[in-house]
């Protein structure tokens, strides 16, 4: 097996869980920043031996990797291999001048940054901590501390959003002039008590939410953004002198390459196998605390399945696949069907290969064009 | 037996007038059935034949009284069979015409008697649960005598439950119903009234000998179809099956036949001897042809081979119904499916769920069209999505219906027969409070959910029968449902011109409810030929994204996408529209208005 460049640790802790959050969060449990870090150490050290010398992505995510103690951040990021981009999420409230310090000197390259949104009411309806000017101070510091990639995230389709207040979130987020924008739709899962409370608000909204998306897609190309993934935006490398500003990490998995995932509930996808740790905090730390890997969910990948998630992720960037490693996976008279509604297309690629993708409006569809697609 | 002293008679009534509990007290009062044998409603049951290995029901049962054979026949029960009916009666010299005392005279108690005067049954009217605290006996004995001309204090009056009068009954069947007449020594001849099949023994018929005698393996011939077969035994009911010798002129009882096929061997056919063979069959045959017909087809295409193997079980025991394969566009491999009436296609439709466990869409239900083509030809066309465009005329079956109503709802009745297309011919008063309305219908109409309105409109006291009466000319249009520019066969329509408009909006509106967006502007139109007269579009979807993936956890998306994948098999494909089963239900329940 060629050795793995990708990787992922999940530091779990939060001040507090969100309503709409479904990640494997921990809160409270201040003590255990420590050992968790110790087991991840531990855990990496297992695991070592598959990782290239030198990464091309690590990225931090959780939890709120920037709520962990600072004396445990640092020793886990100084500990990390060295990777070309090393991303660390953060939530506002966090960023404090010493922690945007800190970030930069343990050798964090980019800051994907929660803001979800500039509206102190949609913020209270998320459960969001901070407030609009959080998020702002936040972005400040962290410009201050010299980063020059950094990421909004944002939400779409809030309960109680109106068009004006997403307007005004789009205003914001430009306004800042991030490198990088990632503007996901809120899933109200069924059963959580996040749509308990709000389902019936969004059941009402519904039709005007549809429209946000392609808002979303229009007022950010617009202002010099590429569209490169469904939910994903970076300045256009025209605009960046010449910088692929895109989330390298996540492009590994859309590129369906391998990673290796360290923490509680991370996912790994390794050849043949994918494998997700126990998301128990305690049995965690106990199992790596003994020197044995933590408890695993192990699920085989054919050939099959790999080419065909091959397909459903590549189809969300901008660039397609190329046809050649799709056509496989891919039934031809859906695609003849989907190419005339002009859905999807083949295209000449970069590389002289011919490209499968999605057009403008195939990739609002993304989920049913590629259901068909697939079928 | 000497035909003097042979008694052959029906029992007919109108539903839950008590027919059933008469047939079961005459069978236990004669000592038919011993008091330990005796159960409820015996003619119904089945129990007593599978004892013995034979699964099929009794239609005729001989009893004897005072030193006569009286034979009981047993007339299929509701509306669909009036040519069962008919030929039932005419195995019979006379009938009981039963009325419920609390109820008094309802439509089908009209439509058989005007039957079995047809026939020239002599008949006995007869007011039933007289000990029911809200009976009228004496309202209803006068309903009873103006309806077949006779004098009030000739109805007998019973209490089939307690068996109050019943011996009377028995009398004056006895008294009052001639004994046959037919001629011992002149070439055999045997009404077929009525069949059934056993899966041992084959189709056994249920005869009435007119001439002549029968006896086991003799060579005989139905003269109408000229089916030919030896007879493996003759014998009668009392109540179960008993091997006799022979039946002779005037008596009743059954014929095995040994013939698979019930198709072989249909109602109203006459059977003589192959050695000594009449010259002419009795009168009265027709072929029966169905009338209503419907598309069956599975919800799970996957159960088309068990449907097919269903309606040929059910086909063995039910001459009336025809099917041929269909294939449409939207529901995939079928039936058309021909049946005697509403009822019919209820009953087959109802059996098929249950006794054989299928899930089944049904098309809403149009009639046989006789349609005379530009070039002359004439076809018969049971399937809307066949009529052809290019048509000289069009001819709907009508039928005659007869509604008894509380004379407070002839109102609403007119209204909606008026509505329906029909014609009304005469009005009768069987009481002070209740009008006879006779009309004139197209069957088309009456298919179209108008028992259930007939019903709603008069409170549930409405009750209705109906008489095929041949086919009429009409201004007829066929209604094609277009989704996303195709046809969806399953849902054309024929119709009168008139109502073209207000079905076709109510079809195009609900189907917008129903068909789920999808990637591309999809339009739902009702056509008539070219002309589109309603239209709506289901505005294509602006986005359907699959969650992000977090922290590499793709397994949970592929999941997702498969989710999708499966929802989109259990859609049915009209081009290149998914339309959910539940859509075609909707529109069809609309339309069918039954279910």
């Amino acid at each position: 097996m060629t050795a793995v460049r990708h990787l992922y640790v999940h530091v779990p802790f939060c001040a507090h869980r969100c309503g709409y959050c479904d990640f494997v969060t921990v809160v409270g449990r201040q003590g255990a920043h420590e050992h968790y870090v110790d087991a991840l150490l531990a855990e990496l050290e297992l695991e070592r031996a598959m990782l290239a010398p030198r990464l091309e992505t690590v990225f931090l995510g959780g939890g709120t990797p920037t709520f962990t103690e600072a004396g445990a951040l640092r020793r886990l990021l100084d500990a990390l291999p060295p990777a070309a981009e090393l991303t660390v999420e953060a939530n506002p409230e966090t960023v404090t001048p010493e922690l945007a310090r800190l970030l930069r000197e343990s050798g964090v390259t980019r800051v994907s940054l929660g803001a979800q949104s500039f509206r102190s009411h949609l913020l209270r309806v998320l459960e969001r901590r901070a407030q609009p000017d959080d998020v702002r101070r936040a972005y400040y510091h962290l410009r201050d501390a010299n980063f020059d990639n950094i990421s909004l995230d944002l939400l779409h389709g809030i309960p109680g959003q109106s068009a004006s207040d997403l307007e005004l979130d789009i205003e914001e987020a430009l306004a800042l002039a991030p490198e990088h924008i990632s503007y996901y739709e809120l899933e109200a899962k069924p059963g959580t008590r996040f749509t308990h409370a709000h389902g019936a608000e969004l059941g009402r909204q519904a039709e005007a939410l549809e429209g946000y998306f392609e808002t979303v897609i229009e007022r950010l190309t617009a202002a010099g953004y590429r569209w490169y993934e469904t939910a994903n935006f970076c300045v256009s490398p025209a605009l960046a002198g010449g910088r692929d500003l895109r989330a390298q990490h996540n492009l590994a998995y859309w590129l369906g390459r391998d990673y290796l995932g360290l923490g509680i509930g991370a996912v790994s996808t390794l050849g043949w196998e994918r494998r997700r740790n126990t998301p128990r905090l305690n049995g965690y730390i106990a199992a790596l605390r003994r020197g044995e890997p933590p408890v695993r969910e192990l699920e085989a990948l054919d050939p099959g399945v790999r080419a065909l998630e091959r397909v459903m992720l590549g189809l969300r960037l901008d660039h397609g696949l190329p046809f050649a490693t799709a056509a496989g996976s891919i039934d031809q008279a859906a695609l003849g069907r989907l190419e005339r509604l002009g859905l999807a297309a083949r295209r000449a690629g970069t590389n002289g290969h011919e490209a499968l993708l999605l057009t403008q409006r195939g990739r609002r569809l993304g989920g049913a064009v590629t259901a068909e697609l697939l079928a | 037996m000497d035909q003097d002293r042979i008694r052959n008679f029906s029992i007919i009534a109108h539903i839950d007038h008590g027919k059933s509990t008469l047939a079961d007290r005459i069978l236990e009062v004669t000592n038919t059935v011993t008091g330990r044998e005796m159960r409820e409603q015996v003619l119904d049951s089945m129990d007593l034949e599978r004892e013995r290995g034979i699964t099929i029901k009794a239609q005729a049962v001989r009893v004897d009284w005072k030193g006569h054979e009286l034979n009981l026949i047993d007339t299929p029960g509701h509306v669909d069979f009036t040519y069962e009916v008919s030929r039932a009666l005419q195995a019979c010299e006379g009938a009981v015409l039963v009325v419920d005392a609390a109820q008094g005279v309802e439509a089908q108690t009209v439509a058989n008697a005007y039957l079995a005067i047809e026939n020239d049954l002599e008949l006995l009217p007869l007011a039933n649960k007289i000990d029911l605290p809200q009976a009228n006996p004496d309202a209803a004995a006068a309903e009873l005598a103006e309806l077949v001309g006779d004098a009030p204090d000739r109805v007998l009056r019973v209490s089939a439950k307690t068996g109050e009068g019943v011996e009377a009954v028995l009398d004056a069947i006895v008294e009052r119903i001639p004994p046959p007449t037919g001629d011992p020594d002149a070439p055999p001849r045997a009404l077929v009234f009525d069949s059934a099949y056993d899966q041992y023994r084959g189709v056994v018929a249920f005869v009435r000998v007119v001439d002549g005698q029968f006896r086991a393996r003799e060579e005989v011939r139905a003269m109408a179809q000229g089916t030919r077969f030896e007879t493996e035994e003759v014998g009668f009911f009392s109540p179960t099956m008993r091997a006799a010798e022979s039946l002779g002129a005037g008596e009743v009882g059954y014929v095995v036949t040994g013939l698979k096929d019930v198709a072989k061997l249909r109602v109203g056919d006459t059977l003589t001897s192959q050695a000594r063979a009449a010259a002419e069959p009795l009168p009265g045959y027709k072929d029966v042809k169905p009338m209503v017909f419907a598309g069956l087809f599975p919800t799970d295409s996957d159960e088309y081979p068990q449907l097919r193997d269903a309606l040929e079980r059910l086909k063995l025991n039910d001459a009336s119904l025809s099917y041929d394969p269909e294939t449409s566009n939207a529901l995939g491999f079928g039936f058309r499916c021909g049946f005697l009436g509403l009822l019919h296609m209820e009953i087959v439709r109802e059996r098929l769920e249950r006794e054989f466990d299928l899930d089944l869409l049904v098309t809403a239900p149009s009639v046989a069209y006789q349609v005379e083509t530009p070039s002359g030809e004439r076809i018969e066309v049971h399937n809307p999505a066949e009529m052809p465009a290019e048509r000289e005329r069009v001819e709907e079956p009508y039928v005659r219906a007869s509604i008894v109503v509380p004379k407070d709802g002839v109102g609403q009745v007119m209204e909606l027969c008026n509505e329906r297309r029909g014609r009304f011919d005469h009005m009768e008063y069987p009481s002070p409070e209740r009008v006879l309305l006779v009309y004139e219908l197209p069957l088309g109409e009456i298919v179209f959910d108008f028992y259930d309105q007939l019903k709603s409109r008069t409170r549930g006291y409405a009750s209705f029968d109906y008489d095929f009466a041949g086919f009429r000319e009409g201004e007829l249009v066929r209604l094609d449902v277009l989704v996303g520019g195709e046809s969806v066969d399953a849902l054309s329509l024929v119709l009168h011109r008139d109502e073209a408009y207000g079905r076709g909006r109510a079809l195009v509106d609900r189907l917008r409810e129903e068909i789920p967006r999808q990637m591309f502007d999809v339009p739902v139109q009702a056509a008539i030929g070219s002309r589109v007269i309603a239209r709506e579009t289901i505005k294509a979807k602006r986005k359907d994204v699959l969650a992000k993936c977090y922290g590499g956890d793709i397994t949970r998306k592929r999941k997702l996408l498969e989710r999708q994948k499966a929802g989109k098999r259990r859609m049915k494909q009209v081009g290149a529209v998914e339309v959910p089963q539940e859509a075609f239900l909707a529109v069809l329940n609309l339309d069918g208005g039954k279910r």
